[in-house]
């Protein structure tokens, strides 16, 4: 991680095939959001990011991130050069310290993140300018569960991922309760992800 | 290959014309729309190589969505052969050579003006409208920090009364396209200028929603299965249209009917609007009423003629 090892290693490629790598990888994303809780397999495997960034998590920055979305970073992709350089030359994406000005956010140790409060909320005029923060390295395997209900699913849906903080199943539900302000939530796994738009509703099993 | 395709191979546009920095600020705006259904997200709206009015915001929305893989269907007040479809099918064949098709199962990507398909939306599908005015308010309204603020307090009370007017003058709620809807309890929305008929189908809808308005800058979104609400009041429950009459080609029930002036003796006939649909029933057997008729017959094969509305 340190900076001669960054300027040594040469700049990891972006999309092989830009348009419709793109593409393959916004509709994921897309049926994500609008089907909140269902897993979206994403093709990302030609992809080789520097570390912390995972291969899923490039492909949606490589998607979405361009000079017009303000980036933050958490601690460990924050200390990478390499990370920095990838993102500045792939998407021209300015990169920031104030999470309250972050279009996108990408956390690459979710079990230590940030509260999500200190993201951008958006405003009650414009709900649309909140941050949407992408959480790297999920696995949608045996954490605790959480039912999913709301717009986009059509009864209930179970939902689990990790790793995530203590408390952070109890911060989404006071993000989501502000709707239509509050962020968005994206689960980058291994070769699949997940959303959570601030419109679901969300139930804790009882412990 | 046809010659628009070699255009598309001699790479004289980016796949579905529009640049990938446009692309990824509406795909950003199509994430939030669906993040918050029924909320209009401002987008920075390109001139498109067509006027407004004939759906750039639509255009716009599909070509953000299409891949190489789709299958798109285009459709123009329930037909697929009139002439706004025919155009922007014409569009995308040549700047994104992507699949078409008439049939409504068949298509992974419905662009519509101004109709749903009879025939129900699946999972797998999308559909996008073409808007020309998004903002349900903006008649009663005009200031657009007014509107906004209105929508921001969820303050709807201007619509109501609106509607309570319509039954002061008419008896009756008069509104029979663009009927406002509240989605998922929280915004009212326009759903474009679809009949009412269709504001059923788009309450717990299988396929994502999306709408474009080129000339408004806006776009916005139902994710599927979202509660979407038809503004109503208790003692005048929403109701759709009714015809007295079946299709008079395929013999359908209870589809959206448009009127077809056959002669200048006062001879006509009412037709299925989704002429997928109703080519698809004739093809099945159905016959209506006037299907044997030698004066309908000219509408029979391509039934082109749109009146009714």
């Amino acid at each position: 991680m340190s900076a001669s090892n960054a300027t040594a290693a040469p700049l990891a490629a972006g999309f092989q095939d830009p348009v419709h790598d793109a593409q393959g990888c916004f509709r994921a994303i897309m049926n994500a959001m609008a089907r909140p809780g269902t897993r979206q397999a994403i093709n990302a495997g030609n992809l080789k990011p520097p570390v912390p960034l995972t291969q899923v998590t490039a492909a949606i920055a490589l998607t979405l991130f361009d000079y017009d979305t303000p980036i933050w970073l958490d601690k460990p992709l924050m200390a990478s050069d390499a990370v920095k350089t990838f993102l500045r030359f792939h998407t021209g994406c300015p990169i920031i310290t104030e999470p309250v000005e972050a279009a996108f956010a990408l956390i690459s140790t979710p079990e230590s993140m940030i509260p999500l409060a200190s993201f951008n909320q958006g405003s009650a005029e414009y709900p649309d300018r909140s941050t949407t923060v992408i959480l790297s390295g999920q696995d949608f395997g045996s954490h605790p569960a959480v039912t999913f209900s709301g717009p986009g699913i059509k009864d209930t849906v179970s939902f689990a991922s990790g790793p995530v903080p203590p408390v952070f199943w109890d911060q989404v539900i006071a993000n989501n309760r502000q709707f239509p302000r509050g962020i968005d939530l994206v689960f980058a796994g291994q070769d699949a992800l997940c959303a959570l738009p601030r419109s679901t509703r969300i139930l804790k099993a009882e412990v | 290959m046809n010659d628009t395709a070699q255009i598309f191979e001699q790479g004289e546009y980016n796949f579905a014309y529009l640049d990938e920095q446009t692309k990824r600020m509406i795909r950003r705006a199509i994430l939030k729309g669906i993040a918050i259904p029924g909320y209009q997200v401002p987008f920075a709206s390109r001139e498109m190589p067509m006027p407004y009015g004939w759906g750039t915001g639509g255009v716009q929305v599909t070509a953000a969505i299409l891949g190489k893989d789709d299958c798109l269907k285009m459709i123009d007040q329930g037909s697929d052969d009139t002439t706004n479809a025919v155009s922007l099918r014409g569009f995308f064949e040549k700047t994104a050579g992507v699949r078409t098709t008439y049939e409504t199962s068949e298509a992974s990507v419905i662009q519509t003006r101004h109709r749903i398909p009879e025939k129900a939306l699946r999972e797998d599908q999308i559909i996008v409208f073409q808007v020309p005015i998004p903002e349900p308010l903006r008649f009663l309204e005009p200031r657009e920090t007014e509107t906004r603020k209105m929508h921001a307090l969820e303050d709807y009370g201007l619509m109501h009364v609106k509607l309570y007017e319509d039954i002061a003058k008419n008896g009756h709620i008069a509104t029979t396209y663009a009927y406002p809807v509240k989605v998922n309890d929280r915004y009212v929305m326009d759903p474009s200028p679809t009949p009412k008929f269709d504001n059923p189908k788009i309450d717990q809808m299988a396929a994502l929603q999306l709408y474009g308005a080129g000339r408004e800058k806006r776009i916005y979104a139902i994710p599927p299965y979202t509660k979407v609400k038809s503004l109503d009041f208790e003692d005048y429950p929403f109701e759709v249209q009714k015809f007295d009459k079946p299709c008079g080609l395929c013999g359908a029930e209870n589809v959206y009917l448009d009127e077809v002036i056959l002669d200048d003796k006062g001879g006509r006939m009412f037709v299925c609007s989704d002429s997928d649909y109703c080519e698809e029933r004739r093809a099945d057997g159905h016959l209506g009423p006037m299907a044997a008729d030698p004066a309908a017959h000219q509408f029979g094969a391509t039934q082109a003629e749109e009146t009714a509305r």
